[in-house]
């Protein structure tokens, strides 16, 4: 018995996409109607000929994944990172067996059970009690063993009470519990796990994790295709990062998030000097980039209620700053102001030499309710009438909702009535 | 240990033990077929009988009371319709059904894997209940008509699997298109709507002249209702022994070809879905 589990030669996969020629090219009827008349019978010809129809005027070839080359060994845990459209999820797929690739193979010494979505297959006529046997039988599992770890999995998503009602009833934290229950419960050799953990509170989100270390622990293989780098450090020992479709770097978890991180800053920076904002007088110096970052300094524009923000402001200073301040700002999708976040209220006070700054500030908890809002970034001397560069609207942020205080409040609704910041009270009944 | 390898257009030599291997999803999801079919409805079950017996009363008026049809020897005519229809039924629904089943279960093929043959095939077992079901409605028929079946009814099994498998052929085919060609779903319920009259199910194909029998047959449906008619009806209903193989021999055709265009579509299933 050899000890690579997975092993990849030369794989690759092409995608053949279509494109619609641009609205506006064809004004008159007759123009259309030809156009159409035209498309059909190509469409007809390959179809009678046997060749995949493509939709659109052009048609043009991607490579989602190209010349990928390693090796897993059993009882890795390997986290796969890189941004979005880098090939992660077409690479699961392709080990998962529910694509095939273009070129190359892929050897898997034994039996795979991937989790690319939380609650495939789930009915919601269904009751509980049935999407655990429909789940788990699509997932892989035999009747004899769901029977036998069916009470394990009941308790572990916490459902007891709602196992004969139709999931249709349930709430979505109850859904997202029962379906990653049914899944923890796998027992495969290769265990192959796309962001699924996304879903659920953040309690719940240990609780997965922790059953998946256990899985790890036990001598079987994870991949673990993950934007959390928290917990894909915490999971994994190594690390592939992909970027558009090749290979960047395999190596142990904390060498390849660095490299992720250095890259993810780079590349998701907002580029502000070419952003056109009211004329300031810019005399010292400008903004030049704003890059956020959520609390595992993943590059986002997302943020969960309640959790930290990282921002980090960029500027270029032409000509000596004394007592420059920086600021961060966050309003409205109507405008108004909301928080201010300014350096020199925290004591930062700095004389800036000519040169390029970094400014980095950490908002601990954003206390806004579920909502989009707009932020900015502005530049001054302290103390002066006039910020010498300011952009109120650099981008717009989302904050979703959290049960961060473990009371089910429904947030969102409040920021629908007009509500905005969230502030702690205590209440009792005297 | 069982090695896996995965690489572009390799058809696994083990497909078929693969099938077999995932014979508890194929249960699992015909059972969900079946449970959540008649879920939210007043009559639930019942529409599996309504449906075939009001078509039934239905045909019987036009075809033998307006176009005074003869029937097949002594046998009583609503008889002679409702021993066509169930086969009929049996392939319409099982077409309808095995032609839509991919597309209606996008979200398993988009996130697992298992032999996609196993979707359209588990559509299968809800016709088939189906047709068990309104069969009660033969049997309470032949008792008030009080119609006694001559022994070769125990061959009912051969010719409901003969239409189970007329239906899979196209059924897998179509399927397979749709997944592509979205235009299929339109086709189907044409399809079986146009198919309820050029096959014998109003009327006896005894009524078609015999040099145009054989050109009939290449309908694959006239050999199996032919078969059921004589396995219920007895020696009032002989089979047409050329017309039947050559129906027999249209079947396996159309079989071969949706299984083989299904498992070479296969693979790409997820990438267009």
């Amino acid at each position: 018995m050899s000890d690579v589990v997975i092993k990849a030669e030369n794989l690759g996969k092409k995608y053949t996409i279509g494109h619609q020629a641009e609205d506006g090219r064809y004004v008159a009827l007759r123009d259309v109607l030809v156009h159409n008349a035209k498309n059909f019978w190509h469409k007809t010809k390959d179809l009678v000929s046997g060749k995949p129809i493509i939709q659109g005027d052009t048609t043009e070839e991607v490579w989602a994944l190209e010349d990928l080359n390693f090796e897993i060994k059993r009882g890795e845990a390997v986290g796969i990172i890189g941004r979005n459209g880098a090939g992660k999820s077409t690479l699961l797929k392709i080990l998962s067996r529910i694509t095939e690739p273009t070129t190359g193979r892929v050897t898997i010494d034994g039996r795979v059970a991937s989790l690319l979505e939380v609650g495939t297959g789930f009915h919601p006529e269904l009751t509980g009690r049935e999407n655990i046997y429909l789940n788990g039988t699509i997932l892989g599992m035999t009747r004899a063993e769901i029977k036998r770890k069916f009470d394990e999995i009941v308790a572990f998503a916490e459902i007891e009470k709602y196992l004969d009602t139709p999931v249709k009833r349930y709430s979505s934290g109850m859904y997202v519990r029962l379906a990653f229950a049914v899944a923890a419960h796998l027992e495969p050799e290769i265990l192959v796990v796309d962001e699924v953990l996304a879903v659920g509170d953040a309690q719940f989100q240990k609780k997965c994790l922790g059953k998946m270390g256990d899985i790890s622990q036990e001598g079987r293989t994870v991949l673990f295709v993950s934007h959390n780098m928290s917990a894909i450090s915490e999971l994994c020992q190594k690390a592939i990062l992909l970027r558009s479709g090749q290979i960047e770097v395999i190596d142990n978890v904390h060498t390849v998030i660095q490299k992720y991180s250095e890259h993810a800053i780079r590349g998701s920076s907002i580029n502000l000097t070419k952003l056109k904002h009211a004329s300031r007088p810019q005399q010292y110096g400008k903004l030049t980039c704003l890059s956020l970052f959520d609390k595992t300094m993943t590059p986002s524009s997302t943020f969960t209620m309640a959790q930290p923000i990282v921002a980090r402001i960029g500027v270029h200073i032409y000509r000596r700053m004394p007592n420059a301040e920086i600021g961060f700002k966050i309003s409205s999708k109507m405008g108004s102001a909301i928080h201010y976040y300014c350096s020199t209220w925290e004591g930062l006070r700095q004389d800036l030499e000519p040169g390029d700054y970094f400014f980095e500030v950490i908002i601990p908890q954003i206390m806004l309710l579920p909502a989009q809002y707009i932020v900015g970034a502005w530049l001054m001397q302290e103390r002066t009438l006039l910020s010498d560069d300011y952009i109120p609207d650099i981008t717009v942020i989302e904050v979703i909702g959290s049960d961060f205080n473990g009371n089910s409040a429904d947030f969102a609704r409040y920021s629908i009535s007009g509500g905005e910041v969230y502030a702690p009270s205590q209440w009792r009944i005297i | 240990m069982n090695k896996i390898i995965i690489e572009p257009g390799l058809t696994e030599k083990n497909y078929w033990a693969d099938l077999w291997r995932y014979r508890e999803l194929f249960l699992i999801l015909s059972w969900r077929d079946l449970s959540v079919r008649y879920k939210q409805t007043i009559i639930g079950i019942l529409w599996a009988i309504l449906r075939p017996f009001l078509t039934m009363i239905v045909f019987t008026i036009i075809f033998s009371k307006v176009a005074k049809l003869p029937s097949d020897g002594s046998a009583p005519y609503a008889l002679m319709v409702f021993a066509a229809m169930l086969p009929w039924s049996l392939f319409a629904n099982s077409l309808a059904e095995s032609s839509n089943s991919l597309i209606d279960n996008t979200n398993l093929i988009s996130k697992v894997y298992f032999p996609r043959l196993i979707i359209p095939a588990a559509t299968l077992i809800t016709a088939l209940v189906d047709f068990l079901i309104s069969f009660v409605i033969l049997i309470v028929m032949m008792i008030y008509y009080q119609f006694m079946p001559d022994l070769q009814i125990i061959l009912i099994p051969f010719f409901i699997i003969l239409a189970l498998m007329a239906s899979l052929g196209p059924g897998l085919w179509i399927t397979a298109l749709n997944v592509k060609y979205r235009d299929f779903r339109y086709v189907i319920p044409f399809l079986v709507q146009f198919g309820l009259y050029v096959s014998p199910v109003g009327f006896s194909s005894n009524v078609v002249p015999d040099k145009w029998r054989l050109l009939y047959s290449l309908n694959p449906m006239v050999g199996v209702i032919d078969g059921f008619r004589w396995c219920i009806l007895g020696g009032n209903s002989p089979i047409y022994l050329p017309g039947f193989f050559l129906s027999l021999a249209i079947i396996a055709f159309f079989l071969w070809l949706g299984v083989s265009r299904f498992r070479k579509m296969e693979k790409t299933f997820a990438d267009i879905i």
